[in-house]
């Protein structure tokens, strides 16, 4: 099946969807460096590519399940970045009201179904999206967005056996980043990669260049177009590269990663690549690289200012939202 | 369909309960490993869903279908094998409705059986009850009979918080009068199963009868016990609880679980804070429990260390004459 070709206009779309996802983070370890923030950022700088090119796929009816490493997810889906930037902040506008902060950050009016502290939790959720969707009936897909750390779960095995068994809508989109916090790949899998699982199961796989934004929306464009086509699950594989550390409090934690393969991955930066070849193809041009820049930038002032402004939640409103009904 | 105030075994109570709900709304649906062939016939596989040996997927699953619109019910078997899903049920399904601000409402039913007193062996034989209510974001039945077993079934799946419903194996073929119409059993309200004045037993599920066994056996020594049962645990009717104690002055909890941060513990904690209630009380509340073991197969041990009629009978009576000696 074959995926339409983006249009210029969509390509800049694109591109500027990946440079308002590294900006964001950017900016939200600038602040929490700074203290205006606190808590935990896992910031997605370098993988903007997969949530992107996948994404771009998706109507506002699909549903998505993402990890710890979540604020690429939730931009991609369409999130607002005023609310997700109050969430870190703990203010009362951000998605979750201040009861979730940088890890956690849900919007299921999008079908952003949670980002999710604990490795492999998503893959049973999405899974039960893909079955409503079944039961449903209305051509929707849930997409599963998950790393090589969450194959080492025995969550992955059960969920691509029931969605192979139930041929659920799903696809199971592994971002393949090289590294389970501190630890290798290839340390942790005895499979090449998680896409290896996939023919024990039935299930068709594919690994993508996960650095090359318009290389994942085709492949995911294949993947769901059979998906939505009553095929069965598909699992992707976008082998990418976290450029950062695996997580930030106010000290950046020490790089357990060799320089050369800092070296190596910083020259396939994904953002820097489309860029180039935008400017190459005449789709872009300098002058217009710099106003996506400027108009990035200036979106995340009126981020900053929307969070810092939103009111601190008051100590009673740590009681809301608990159950839907009394339970006391 | 069943004849007005018929009678009913709690088996067959718990699986009209869910007929019932399932022919009201098209949107619940249920999952187990070997779903009874009755619901299957009626429904068929679309809504009656068998599903492999795994646990954390279909937990997981009921999370995400229950955020995409559905009401599932998953029967895990018995309890134990819902530790297999623990993350799924406390980091997930207890947290997220919180964590997310309140976006949606995650209206799920576990059921949960457990096998005390079957000669099961400690794998198969522990309540459970107390581990969910502490994960905190669970509510908790546990009938003590056929009627309250489909009236607090249907309650728990027209709820819109997830619960955890605990069924006694020992109760199964026990029957009762069930009311015709809508026997729904609010959540949060105790019963009280015989009224006494000299002490109160408040026994969880299947130690109701066995509570009412001792109690007759009391009523020769004359003393009059009142037999409380909660019938739900979270919320749980505190205000039943502490009214009847400053009647009778006497608390004496019966809980199948291992005593330590037992459920009893709890409700004797609940007692003791409330301060008239504590002015009230002329002995030390007492729980009896399950002796500070795992439960064992042989019968002759397992008989020895679950709670049973004389075990509460010898406490009542102790808890009775020490006020006596007391006031001699």
């Amino acid at each position: 099946m074959s995926t339409p070709a983006l249009t210029p206009d969509a390509r800049r779309r694109l591109y500027r969807q990946m440079l308002l996802i590294r900006r964001f983070d950017e900016r939200a370890l600038e602040l929490r460096a700074a203290g205006e923030i606190d808590g935990v950022v896992h910031p997605y700088v370098g993988q903007e590519a997969v949530a992107v090119g996948v994404c771009a796929n998706l109507t506002q009816r699909d549903r998505i399940t993402s990890t710890h490493r979540g604020h690429g997810h939730c931009i991609a889906k369409g999130a607002d970045p005023q609310r997700m930037m109050a969430e870190l902040y703990g203010r009362v506008d951000g998605y979750c009201k201040g009861k979730a902060g940088s890890m956690h950050i849900a919007d299921f009016e999008i079908g952003m179904l949670g980002a999710n502290g604990i490795v492999g939790a998503g893959l049973p959720i999405a899974a039960g999206a893909a079955l409503a969707s079944a039961m449903e009936g209305d051509g929707s897909i849930a997409v599963c967005f998950f790393g090589d750390g969450a194959s080492n779960e025995g969550e992955l095995h059960e969920c691509l056996n029931v969605s192979a068994l139930w041929r659920l809508p799903v696809v199971w989109l592994c971002e393949n980043n090289g590294w389970a916090t501190a630890t290798p790949t290839a340390e942790g899998l005895a499979a090449e990669g998680p896409s290896a699982f996939a023919p024990a199961y039935g299930i068709a796989s594919e690994v993508v260049d996960g650095n090359d934004v318009e290389a994942v929306f085709e492949a995911t464009g294949r993947a769901v177009a059979s998906v939505r086509a009553g095929e069965g699950p598909v699992v992707l594989e976008a082998r990418t590269f976290r450029m950062l550390g695996h997580a930030y409090r106010r000290v950046a934690p020490p790089e357990v990663r060799d320089p050369p393969l800092l070296d190596e991955w910083q020259r396939r930066d994904p953002i820097d690549r489309f860029r180039a070849r935008l400017i190459t193809d005449g789709t872009i041009d300098e002058a217009a690289a710099a106003d996506i820049e400027r108009s990035v930038s200036a979106e995340l002032d009126d981020a900053v200012r929307f969070a810092s402004a939103s009111p601190v939640p008051r100590p009673e409103d740590a009681f809301e939202g608990f159950f839907a009904s009394a339970a006391r | 369909m069943r004849m007005p105030n018929s009678t009913c075994s709690y088996d067959a109570a718990l699986l009209d309960a869910v007929a019932e709900e399932m022919r009201r709304d098209a949107r619940v649906f249920f999952m187990a490993t070997n779903p009874p062939r009755p619901l299957s016939e009626e429904f068929g596989p679309g809504r009656v869903r068998r599903t492999p040996i795994s646990e954390a997927a279909m937990t997981g699953m009921a999370i995400g279908a229950a955020g995409s619109g559905f009401r599932p019910i998953v029967h895990w078997g018995n309890v134990c094998f819902s530790f297999v899903a623990f993350d799924q049920a406390v980091n997930q399904a207890a947290r997220i409705r919180y964590m997310f601000g309140g976006q949606r409402d995650f209206p799920i039913v576990f059921c949960a059986r457990y096998l005390n007193g079957t000669r099961s062996a400690a794998q198969h034989s522990q309540t459970g009850y107390a581990l969910y209510a502490h994960a905190a974001g669970l509510k908790i039945a546990a009938p003590s009979n056929a009627a309250d077993a489909k009236g607090l079934l249907k309650a728990a799946i027209r709820d819109p918080d997830p619960v955890v419903f605990f069924e006694s194996e020992r109760l199964g073929k026990t029957a009762s009068e069930i009311a015709s119409g809508e026997p729904l059993v609010p959540f949060g309200s105790a019963a009280v199963r015989r009224s006494g004045t000299d002490v109160t037993i408040v026994a969880i599920a299947y130690m109701v009868e066995e509570a009412l066994a001792a109690a007759s056996a009391l009523e020769e020594h004359g003393i009059n016990a009142e037999v409380l049962d909660p019938r739900t645990l979270v919320p749980l009717d505190t205000d039943a609880i502490r009214e009847s104690v400053q009647r009778t002055g006497r608390l004496i909890v019966v809980d199948e679980s291992f005593p330590t941060c037992s459920f009893a513990a709890e409700i004797i904690t609940s007692v003791v804070e409330d301060g008239a209630t504590m002015q009230a009380l002329q002995a030390p509340p007492q729980r009896v429990c399950t002796l500070p073991v795992p439960v064992p197969f042989s019968p002759a041990l397992e008989d020895h260390v679950l709670p049973g009629a004389q075990r509460i009978a010898d406490v009542a009576r102790s808890v009775v004459d020490r006020v006596a000696s007391r006031r001699l």
